[in-house]
Formats: structure tokens, C-alpha cells, sequence
């Protein structure tokens, strides 16, 4: 399958690690990856922060970039959310760009719904293991792509070793929001704090964290508290895993 | 696109001023995340009792969808079916309306006393203040509401009004306002609120409830309670008048159990509610109990105008108030700050509909948009759809903050040009990198504050993705040869 890659304004600016382990992973199941060079962002922070014109424009332009895609893949739930059910939501009123972002948002995946769901990967011959404690953070915006806490515990039982704790509260929002944590900072920090406090009482060393936004957030917060977690993006844990399992 | 109309109301504080309030209240804090999870927790529990969930819920939503398309028809049919069973019924299109029907039919009827069952809709026209200074004694019989009338508060949640309280402070109130002695213990302040309760209930000569459902095809009116308050109110005085907002209309019996099963559920995680009490009309020859007068108040108050914008879903809401649970921010506010009838994620988007799309203004603002009240939502009401509309709203009635308007004129322009989103990120990381310690920024300016007042802030990579491309290209298909 030839599969481009949106790599999130997110996933680019701060976290490219992301990306680039996606492609390695999907290049060792055997697909053709391009990355069409000229992406930047979903608009998702315009439409959120209620700027419909400024979302649209950016919206459309990221519509014709990726026209011509077979499959597009993202690591974020929350980009790949807002390509599926808002950017036929924003062009409801004109028809041809509405097919258009229609077309799009059938053929966009969060990487873990398009590993499990759509690919439904055997994982068994590539030995994943990792060794250490980890808990899991589920992200709001996989609500908005039918994508349960379960569908993404399953992959993460999928690795040998890992000692994994179930996190106190795993589906309530860590408080990103986008603009809203910094408009309302204090009840986004409130909100944070409640989070870091339920990853303590886990001891786990690992944080499984599947959105930038989550990640800057909750690790950001981590930090001011002087709690010193790792985290990582379930493909990170991934391409280690095959690299490793690979070479066995 | 009817957009509903700005009114004018008391001044009141601003909100990140309340939600602050709310914020610095750790006892509050540890009280409602405890409440709220548990009413979660059972919620969350009890629906698969109803095989596949879901299914009941898109049943649920086609049922109200199909009512407000028909509202009318509806509307009309049950006014017609409860005059049928000798009821009276009265139109309100405001609340100073309502306020005045209920008062009047009082006064006509000589009335001294009534008791009230918990309605929200009388809550939204401050019914009790306007009772009271008419002359009547009026009492609060729901237990919750009982505890808030003798504090003089609000509720702070829709079903559950004194979530806010511990049983403590309910013990302490008794005891002022009581004068029983101080006790902790729910069985004890039940009881001496039961004593109370029994007294007024023997003495009322009217009783107000509210409506959970109106049934067209009947003329019924359903009201669900667990205390058996509002069965008490319906059978025993002389004259009982329903206060019912017009979207509560529902076309046939049948329908009933679908949403009866749902509310419950959803709002207490009970199977059903312990009392479901159906009024068809006044006492007929025979009956045993119920009043000589029957009276439903059906209430429009800003109703019909959002039957008639982008806001019609928020209309199927029957109230139960799952989605306050699910919401990480009413975990942390309570109800009381967002200082509106209707709290939690249905009171940011129905309260600007209804009391002022200019002083509710930040409550559609004020959400992380994280879905889980969707995800909650027994009548699958997409409320993050309905808040992100109120937002576009705003930013088109130019309310927006200069900076954000501004800023986000740049970020369009940025985000429509690689060349620009390139260098722009480059030099954005050049500006923070001089303050920056081990890649974390822990304190920024302007809105960036609302961030570092809380939590460092990353600084980008030094070498983006984009800028790695090239490399990972050729690396990748080295790999895959080797």
C-alpha cells in the first residue's frame, strides 16, 4: 500500500521522532511511505478557538495536498479527528469541497486504528517486548475516531515484559484543550495536576502518551512539579520493539 | 439562521473569577470528584443492562429528532388530550409569563401553602422568589432542594442539586436552621427532614412539579423522582399545577419506557427511578386521590428560537445530567461557578441560548472540547459540535480578543505556505531557545502565560521533520534492502 504520512504540525515541530518511527514501521510491513512536503497543520487550533474562516482556508489547502493519496496516516488521534469530522462538518454548504473532504476523511487513519483495525497486524512474529513499567494516558480526541481505550490497551498487551498499570482516570481529559489551556490556564492547570497526581500513583517509569498535545501538556506539567516520567508515543515503543524483535 | 437574542441581565462576576473561587476551594475540589465519579462510575455500569447501548440511545435521539420536527403537532395534541381529561392548559412564552400564570392560579384558587416538587424549568423563572413575594408559603420537597432552600442556594448540579454539600454541612445547617442537634449521619438528617416535610405535605393546598415527559398521544404528564416528594405533591393538595418546558413533549406511551429506562440510567445509574408518577388530569368520580384542579403551564422562554438555529440538538436534552459527571471541568467547578441555571457542558451551550449570548459569553469558551459528555449524552447530543458553533459565533460578532483575531490572521498565512511555516518555526524556536533550560521554557509572556503559570512549555526540536526527510528516505531503503 503506499501510505503518506501527515506528520502533525505537532509531531514535526516538537516531537519528529514520532513520525519518523511511523515510517519505519509501516516500511517494515511492507508499505511505500510519502510524505507530501508541503502539510503543515489540520487548522485544528483555528477551529477550536472558533476562527471557521481561517480553519477552512487551511483546511482546504491541506484537502488538495493530500487529493491524490491512497491511504494518509497520522500519529494523532486528535489531527486525524478533526480531518474526519470536521472538515466535512466546515464545507457542509459547498458540495464539491464537501466530496472533497468527504474522499479525505475516508481515507485518513490514526496509526494505531490503521495497525489494528485497518492492516489487522499479526504481531506475534515480530517478537515485541519491553521490559519496565509503563501506564497509558487515552486521549480525548480517539473518542472522535471510535477509537476506545481498550482498542489501544490491546496493541500495548501486545508487548512481552511490560509490566502495565492501568491509570486512575485514563479517560478524563488532561486538559489541553488547544487555545483553552491557555485562556483558562487555571482550570487546564487544575486539570493537569489532577492527571500527574493519578501517573504518580501509578510508579510506572513509562508514560504512553498517543498526542503531542497530551504529551507537551502533562509532561510540561510533570516537569514544574520536579516528577521526572518518560514518555512515549506508542510508535516509538513500536519501532524499538521491531528493530529489536527483528534481530532476534 | 436565528440567532437568538441578546438580553440584559443582573451584572454578575466573571467567570474565570467564580471558576477561580471554585478552584482555590479544595474541600469542594476533593467533594465533587469523588460525587462525580461515583455518579459516573454507576452510570457507566448499568448501561450494558441494556444489551447494546447504543442502539436505545439512536432511538432516544430519533424520537426527540422526530417530536421537534413536529413540535407543533405535538404540542397541540397534548394541550388538546389534557383539557380532554379536564385539565387546564396555559401557554408561556416568557418566564415573567409562567411566573404570573402560577401565581394567579393560586391566588384564584385562595391558596395558602404549596409544596414543590424539584423542576428545573421552575428554577430557570426563580418561581420560589416570585411565590414567596405574592404571599404564598411555598416548600421545597425534594430533599436536595429542601437542604437549598433552608441555605438560600442554588443548586450546583441538575439532578442532584447539593452536590456541593457534605453531609457535614447539611448537619451543621439542621442544626441552625433546624435546631436538632448536630449530627453527620444521612439517616438522622433524613429523618428530621422527613418530620418536617410530612407536616407540610399535610397542610399544602397545591403542588407545583415540574415535567420529565408530557405524553401527546394522552395528555400524561411523567414525573420521575426517588423520594416519593413528587407523588405526594401530584395526589394530595387540592390544586396542582406542571410546569413543562415545550421541548418535553413526547408523541406516544410507547415511547416512554425508552426514555424512562435512559434517564435513570444515565443520571443515578439506577435501573428506574424509585417513583414514576403519570398525571392524566384532575381527580375523576371514583379516583382515590388527586387534585380537584389540574393545571399544565407548557413554557417557551427562548425555546422556540433555538428550535429554530444550529442549536435545535441541544433541545432532545432530557436532563439528566450525565454529561455534568463526564466533564473534567465540572469535576473541578462545581456547579455554582458557571452562575447559570444549568451547569456543565448543556449549560455552556443552552444558558447563552437562554439568558444572554453576551454575559454567558465564556462558557462555551471554557471547554477543553474532550468529548466525553458526548460520549455520555443518553440522546447522543454532540455537544463539542454545539460549543465549537457558539465559539464561531462569538468571533463573528467580533467579541473575540484582538490578539487571538490577529494571531490567528498570521497563523492562516503561515499555515498556507511551507516557506513561511518552515522559517517562521525556525525562528520561533530561536526566540525561545534564549530563554529556554534543558529544552523547557517555564516562563512565557502574553497569552502564553495562561501555559507557564502551570507547566513548562517544550521547546521545539532542533531539526524538524520536515528538515530530517531526506534522510530518513534513504535510510529507510537501506533498510529495507538490507
Amino acid at each position: 500500500m503506499r501510505v503518506s504520512l501527515f506528520a502533525t504540525c505537532l509531531g514535526d515541530l516538537f516531537y519528529p521522532d514520532i513520525p519518523e518511527c511511523v515510517v519505519r514501521i509501516l516500511n517494515r510491513l511492507g508499505h511505500r511511505i510519502d510524505f507530501p512536503e508541503e502539510q503543515t497543520c489540520c487548522g485544528q487550533p483555528a477551529l477550536n478557538s472558533g476562527f471557521m474562516d481561517d480553519f477552512k482556508a487551511v483546511a482546504a489547502r491541506m484537502i488538495r495536498i493530500f487529493e491524490n493519496a491512497e491511504v494518509i496516516v497520522t500519529p494523532s488521534g486528535s489531527c486525524c479527528s478533526i480531518v474526519r469530522e470536521y472538515y466535512p462538518h466546515a464545507f457542509r454548504d459547498d458540495p464539491t469541497m464537501h466530496a472533497k473532504a468527504v474522499a479525505m476523511a475516508g481515507k485518513t487513519f490514526e496509526l494505531v486504528e490503521f495497525l489494528q483495525k485497518k492492516l489487522k497486524v499479526d504481531w506475534k512474529p515480530w517478537n515485541l517486548s519491553y521490559s519496565g513499567s509503563a501506564t497509558y494516558h487515552y486521549s480525548c480526541h480517539h473518542r472522535g475516531i471510535d477509537m476506545s481505550p481498550q482498542d489501544v490497551i490491546g496493541l500495548i498487551k501486545e508487548f512481552r515484559g511490560l509490566d502495565f498499570r492501568l491509570l486512575e482516570k485514563m479517560e478524563q481529559c488532561c486538559g489541553f484543550g488547544g487555545t483553552f489551556s491557555v485562556k483558562f490556564g487555571d482550570i487546564s492547570g487544575a486539570m493537569v495536576r489532577d492527571k500527574v497526581a493519578c501517573i504518580k500513583a501509578t510508579g510506572a517509569d513509562l508514560l504512553i502518551c498517543n498526542d503531542g498535545g497530551c504529551t507537551m501538556n502533562i509532561i510540561g506539567a510533570c516537569r514544574r512539579e520536579g516528577f521526572h516520567i518518560e514518555a512515549k508515543h506508542i510508535a516509538q515503543m513500536l519501532d524499538e520493539a521491531m528493530r529489536n524483535g527483528k534481530s532476534r | 439562521m436565528g440567532e437568538p437574542q441578546v438580553t440584559k441581565h443582573a451584572v454578575r462576576t466573571d467567570f474565570k473569577k467564580s471558576a477561580g473561587l471554585a478552584l482555590a476551594n479544595a474541600r469542594l475540589g476533593a467533594a465533587m470528584n469523588a460525587a462525580t465519579l461515583r455518579q459516573d462510575t454507576g452510570r457507566r455500569a448499568i448501561m450494558p443492562e441494556l444489551g447494546d447501548p447504543l442502539v436505545v440511545r439512536e432511538l432516544a435521539k430519533a424520537i426527540k429528532n422526530h417530536t421537534l420536527q413536529n413540535l407543533d403537532r405535538y404540542l397541540a395534541q397534548l394541550a388538546d388530550n389534557v383539557r380532554m381529561n379536564g385539565g387546564v392548559v396555559h401557554f408561556a412564552q416568557t418566564a415573567e409569563q409562567a411566573r404570573a400564570i402560577i401565581c394567579d392560579i393560586a391566588r384564584k384558587a385562595g391558596i395558602k401553602t404549596i409544596v414543590k416538587a424539584k423542576s428545573m424549568a421552575s428554577e430557570e423563572i426563580e418561581l420560589n422568589d416570585a411565590l414567596e413575594a405574592a404571599g404564598f408559603d411555598v416548600a421545597e420537597t425534594d430533599l436536595g432542594e429542601y437542604i437549598l432552600q433552608l441555605a438560600a442556594e442554588k443548586p450546583s448540579h441538575i439532578v442532584t442539586p447539593v452536590l456541593h454539600k457534605t453531609r457535614e454541612d447539611i448537619g451543621q445547617l439542621f442544626h441552625e436552621k433546624l435546631g436538632i442537634e448536630y449530627t453527620g449521619d444521612p439517616p438522622t438528617l433524613t429523618a428530621a427532614a422527613r418530620k418536617v416535610l410530612r407536616e407540610k405535605f399535610r397542610h399544602a393546598d397545591m403542588g407545583i412539579t415540574g415535567a420529565n415527559f408530557g405524553v401527546a398521544e394522552t395528555g400524561t404528564i411523567c414525573i420521575v423522582t426517588n423520594e416519593g416528594n413528587g407523588r405526594f405533591c401530584s395526589s394530595r393538595p387540592r390544586v396542582v399545577v406542571s410546569l413543562m418546558g415545550m421541548e418535553k413533549v413526547i408523541p406516544r406511551m410507547r415511547d416512554l419506557p425508552v426514555f424512562l429506562k435512559l434517564l435513570a440510567k444515565s443520571a443515578t445509574g439506577q435501573r428506574i427511578t424509585c417513583y414514576t408518577s403519570l398525571m392524566t388530569g384532575p381527580r375523576r368520580p371514583g379516583d382515590f386521590d388527586g387534585p380537584e384542579e389540574y393545571h399544565l403551564v407548557i413554557m417557551d422562554r427562548g425555546r422556540s428560537e433555538i428550535l429554530g438555529s444550529e442549536f435545535r440538538d441541544a433541545l432532545r436534552c432530557i436532563r439528566c445530567g450525565a454529561c455534568l459527571n463526564a466533564c473534567p471541568v465540572y469535576r473541578k467547578l462545581g456547579g455554582h461557578a458557571y452562575q447559570s441555571v444549568y451547569p456543565g457542558p448543556i449549560g455552556k451551550v443552552i444558558t447563552p441560548l437562554l439568558d444572554g449570548v453576551i454575559e454567558y459569553e465564556q462558557l462555551p469558551l471554557a471547554s477543553s472540547l474532550c468529548g466525553a459528555c458526548l460520549e455520555a449524552c443518553p440522546v447522543r447530543i454532540d455537544l463539542p459540535t454545539l460549543l465549537l458553533q457558539h465559539r464561531d459565533l462569538i468571533s463573528r460578532r467580533n467579541r473575540m480578543p484582538f490578539v487571538w483575531k490577529w494571531g490567528f490572521k498570521g497563523w492562516r498565512i503561515a499555515m498556507q505556505s511551507r516557506f513561511i511555516y518552515s522559517w517562521g518555526s525556525w525562528f520561533g524556536r530561536l526566540f525561545l531557545s534564549v530563554t529556554a533550560k534543558d529544552g523547557w521554557v517555564s516562563r512565557l509572556f502574553g497569552p502564553g502565560a495562561g501555559w507557564t503559570d502551570h507547566r513548562d512549555f517544550p521547546l521545539m526540536a532542533a531539526k524538524p521533520f520536515h528538515r530530517r526527510w531526506a534522510t530518513i528516505q534513504q535510510n529507510v531503503n537501506e533498510e529495507g534492502k538490507s
